[in-house]
């Protein structure tokens, strides 16, 4: 199994530790929920060096990213980033990922951990020789600090390179500076996966414990804990983000799951999907298959895989993600619903199969979860 | 992880209190740490039969969702109702607070079926 350059820091904070896509990484270190509840009231630190970050440079590399993924990543501001997703020809999700413009003529596009090797493979055969893909995921640490006391906790360890403070980071930015006092080079961007504004850190992969420990020090006496990755599943299901494998897969095209405001048919160029994204896209969003936020009202929890149905009637669908809800204090869901059996207006009722008996849920706005400030969210 | 030498276990990790007549059940200490925090369990009613080893109901962590296999055969005769409000007692206390049922068994044959504490705590390792 794969290991990342803090497994050592894991296993003696006595974390306990799963299979993920491979790796094997911390799921839980002092209980989810406490980690869940750390997160939302003050912070948590996260070890994401299993995810994939490849850079694509070169004078080409803004038209090719172009021409491989959904969205239009050269029209990115240099230190901007945004969320896009690559699919296949026929407009099926292979990954979804966050890119980043570093350089005038530079990238980093980061991709789940499980789709690494699918999405490098991707853009390499769709960008050729137009610009240079390398896949730095190796040699990358990723750690990231989110919730409400993530600023406090992280500007006095941050020199950005421009001299600007941390605090004006704004959302989906990202800027190189030196973090801790070995001044570790880094990409600091204020982006996540929780709902809570918070940063994430790309650095070199033998930094990564030196700096994970001063973090931990410093975001300790603040009420900061290190997060699992079970808490890290609850946490992205309150904020209604979706999941590779979960809720995106290769059989759904952005339209399905309502992420059609990503793909930009009104780009200039062709792109991988054009043609299938363009024909779903006139279907609208409403006629077929739609997400569907659930807040389980019976006595049970919905969980991924669990049949949903119109109330006594026919079964429209399954829930893609399902958990108790820390910070809602009730079970809820994410549901793949399809039919014409919409709209899904908030408050109507399905039941869902748990354990042979149907128990009622209530459709619910997503994310399930407010929150004063969403800078670092997409 | 606490093994009470008092109780019996299952090799599935409940373990069984003999009181007379009655038993009562529960999840075991090492159980409830490996599911975590615990949020839900679903038990049969007051009345139902139990079978030995066989499922009876689930217990979810914010997690995952696991069966309960029964430690033994009988007839409920109680069941913890303060769980439905506390269901962490189960993590807290799993052995006091956090027990699940209370049966009535014909007779004490089946315990010799089971591990007494060393046993468990040979399985659990």
């Amino acid at each position: 199994m794969l290991r990342t350059p803090l497994y050592d820091e894991h296993r003696a904070l006595g974390a306990r530790m799963v299979d993920f896509a491979g790796w094997e990484m911390p799921v839980q270190y002092s209980g989810v929920i406490e980690e869940h509840r750390a997160v939302r009231s003050a912070a948590g630190l996260f070890d994401l060096s299993h995810m994939g970050e490849i850079e694509v440079t070169g004078p080409g590399a803004g038209a090719a990213l172009d021409a491989a993924l959904v969205s239009e990543p050269s029209r990115l501001v240099l230190g901007r980033a945004q969320y896009s997703i690559i699919v296949d020809d026929r407009g099926g999700m292979l990954d979804d990922l966050v890119v980043y413009r570093t350089a005038a003529e530079r990238w980093l596009v980061v991709a789940n951990a499980s789709n690494r090797a699918v999405v490098v493979a991707a853009l390499r055969e769709r960008i050729g020789a137009s610009a240079t893909v390398r896949d730095l995921s190796d040699e990358t640490a990723m750690i990231a600090i989110q919730g409400p006391r993530s600023l406090e906790i992280l500007a006095p360890l941050v020199a950005l390179d421009d001299a600007s403070a941390l605090g004006d980071l704004r959302g989906y930015a990202a800027l190189a500076g030196r973090v801790g006092t070995a001044k570790v080079a880094a990409l600091i961007a204020r982006t996540g996966y929780t709902g809570e504004d918070g940063f994430e850190i790309y650095a070199a992969a033998a930094a990564a414990p030196g700096l994970w420990r001063e973090l931990l020090a410093a975001g300790a006496p603040l009420g900061a804990l290190p997060i699992g990755l079970g808490a890290r599943d609850t946490l992205r299901l309150e904020a209604g983000m979706p999941l590779y494998g979960n809720e995106l897969r290769r059989e759904l095209t952005p339209y399905d799951v309502g992420l059609g405001r990503v793909v930009r048919l009104e780009k200039s160029g062709d792109f991988v999907g054009r043609a299938a994204l363009t024909a779903r896209s006139m279907a609208g969003e409403i006629a077929g298959r739609r997400l569907v936020g659930l807040r389980v009202t019976g006595r049970g929890i919905a969980r991924h895989g669990y049949a949903v149905r119109l109330p006594g009637g026919a079964v429209i669908g399954s829930v893609t993600s399902g958990t108790h809800a820390p910070s809602v204090g009730a079970a809820i869901a994410l549901a793949d619903l399809a039919g014409e059996a919409g709209p899904w207006d908030q408050g109507r009722t399905v039941e869902v199969e748990v354990r042979g008996e149907w128990i009622a849920a209530e459709v619910t706005p997503v994310p399930f979860i407010q929150r004063p400030t969403r800078r670092g969210s997409h | 992880m606490s093994v009470p030498d008092e109780l019996r276990y299952s090799k599935e990790h409940e373990w069984v209190r003999l009181t007379g007549t009655h038993a009562v059940i529960g999840i075991t200490a090492h159980a409830a740490d490996e599911l975590g925090d615990v949020v839900f369990v679903d038990l049969p009613a007051v009345g139902s039969p139990l079978s030995q080893f066989k499922v009876f109901g689930a217990i979810e962590s914010v997690k995952a969702v696991s069966d309960l296999y029964s430690p033994i055969s009988g007839t409920i005769t109680a069941k913890n109702d303060a769980l439905s409000a506390d269901p962490a007692s189960i993590n807290a206390d799993p052995y006091g607070r956090g027990w699940l049922l209370e049966v009535e068994i014909p007779n004490t044959a089946e315990l010799d079926a089971l591990l007494d504490a060393a046993g468990y705590r040979l399985h659990i390792g």
